[in-house]
């Protein structure tokens, strides 16, 4: 649902849509005709307070704090069949990344904000790693984002731990230090 | 045939099951793995909701690395195969990308050209190796075996061109070849939720809930997957499946590599069938031991 029931040309942020427009392939949502393919295609739209479609119209109408604040964007598992649907060839799956990395930048990730935990917390892991280690991003995640409902992720762990599928340590790459100059390197070209 | 490997994190930890099953039968499908040294994580879904540029850039450090060996990257993982491909797709295709990726990994003393293909291990199997030479090896007797072939997301979407996005049925015409039958699976590619299990779990269990329901529905007597992401989720959620939904489900969730496997005679133990969460019983059990 949106929050006002009016809304005033003076309050729409009309740099919404250049910034998702500056994006790579992100000018193709000009093209998209608002027929609804991505929405009747996301197995999740049900659980959404905006389905894909809206959100494409919502940015173009400066909606910003309406979808970067929507769960939607959290709820996008990048199964991309709206992708691959969508008659006009917006890739939407990379839309909604870039919209989860703008909630994340600007603080409005509340509705994701577990998703945003692990995300981050993955992150993590691979920078300190050069790999991801599962059983050390889920022991972050549930401190972090879940510790009192820590108990309701012991039965999965355990089924794991007990088929000899959760490792205790960590792979850490050789060449972590080459990693790392990639990384910083990605630092000074200033990406968010 | 010669490939370059990219395991991929999931293999040596939750999926080992699948490692096990590859080391078994591709020797038997003659298909060399050469394991690309000291490669990192992809940045798989996540690491790409936080930072783009610097997600591709690590991606093409393996892609720079597995240049200079003139063969295809092979992954067993969805989504590696999803995120080396589309790194190369960003690569290619967005000039400022390039030179950015390009800057990055010179900091790390490499370079990247653009023209590694990178291939899914089951593109491999169904593309490059002669299915006589498969149906030749077939030693166990499968004909009764009903298997919902479930080819989930990240493998045929976005389109990387090896089969079809909705009605993919490469995996099929492979279990065919086995001696199996397939059942007709309405949900072969559905989403199972990926990593939402870990975030949204109630609606993730909603998704594994329908995909359970139709493989029972058809006679199924196991799910057959490719990824780890949706073997773990209908594998090891199953119990947590049940609990919610009430329902009784009690299928396994096999690897495609565990069914060659089975088919070509290998035991269980070389195929790392104990590590399921949901162990193959009852029916799928006899038709596999009594053949």
């Amino acid at each position: 649902m949106l929050e006002n029931e009016v809304c005033y040309e003076a309050t729409l942020d009309h740099d919404f849509l250049d910034e998702i427009y500056s994006l790579p392939g992100g000018e193709e949502i000009k093209r998209c005709i608002q027929c609804g393919s991505c929405s009747g295609s996301c197995p999740q739209a049900c659980q959404m307070d905006h389905a894909p479609r809206k959100i494409f119209s919502l940015i173009r109408a400066g909606f910003r704090d309406e979808v970067l604040e929507s769960n939607t964007i959290w709820l996008c598992s990048s199964c991309y069949t709206c992708a691959v649907r969508c008659p006009k060839e917006i890739k939407i799956t990379d839309v909604m990344y870039a919209l989860k990395r703008l909630a994340i930048k600007e603080g409005k990730a509340r509705k994701g904000r577990k998703a945003a935990v692990l995300s981050k917390n993955f992150v993590k892991m691979v920078n300190k790693y050069g790999r991801n280690h599962e059983t050390e991003l889920m022991t972050r995640y549930i401190l972090e984002a879940e510790l009192f409902n820590a108990l309701h992720f012991v039965p999965q762990g355990m089924r794991l731990m007990m088929n000899g599928r959760l490792p205790v340590m960590p792979h850490k790459i050789k060449n972590l230090d080459q990693l790392r100059k990639i990384i910083n390197k990605v630092e000074e070209l200033g990406e968010i | 045939m010669k490939y370059t490997y990219y395991p991929g994190c999931s293999v040596t930890a939750t999926a080992n099951l699948y490692q096990e099953s590859i080391d078994t039968v591709a020797p038997s499908l003659g298909i060399e793995l050469e394991e690309l040294d000291d490669w990192n994580c992809c940045g798989a879904t996540a690491y790409m909701s936080v930072r783009e540029l610097m997600s591709f850039a690590i991606s093409a450090r393996n892609l720079a690395m597995a240049e200079k060996f003139h063969r295809d990257l092979v992954t067993p993982c969805s989504a590696c195969y999803l995120v080396l491909n589309k790194t190369n797709h960003y690569f290619n295709d967005y000039p400022d990308m390039r030179s950015k990726i390009g800057k990055a990994l010179e900091a790390g003393g490499l370079s990247y050209s653009g023209n590694v293909r990178v291939r899914h291990i089951l593109d491999v199997i169904v593309n490059d190796v002669d299915m006589e030479k498969i149906s030749s090896q077939v030693t166990r007797d499968l004909k009764e075996l009903r298997v919902a072939p479930y080819y989930g997301c990240q493998i045929v979407r976005p389109e990387m061109g090896f089969d079809d996005p909705d009605e993919p049925e490469s995996m099929d015409r492979l279990i065919e070849t086995l001696g199996a039958e397939t059942v007709d699976y309405s949900m072969k590619t559905k989403c199972c939720g990926a990593s939402l299990m870990g975030t949204e779990e109630k609606m993730a269990l909603a998704l594994c809930r329908d995909l359970l329901m139709d493989a029972q529905k058809k006679g199924a007597h196991c799910i057959v997957t490719l990824c780890p992401l949706c073997q773990m989720n209908l594998d090891i959620y199953q119990p947590k499946v049940n609990s919610l939904f009430k329902t009784d489900f009690k299928i396994p969730v096999i690897y495609i590599t565990q069914l060659i496997g089975i088919a070509l005679g290998a035991s269980p133990a070389e195929l790392g069938m104990k590590r399921l969460g949901v162990k193959v019983s009852g029916e799928m059990k006899r038709i596999i031991e009594g053949a």
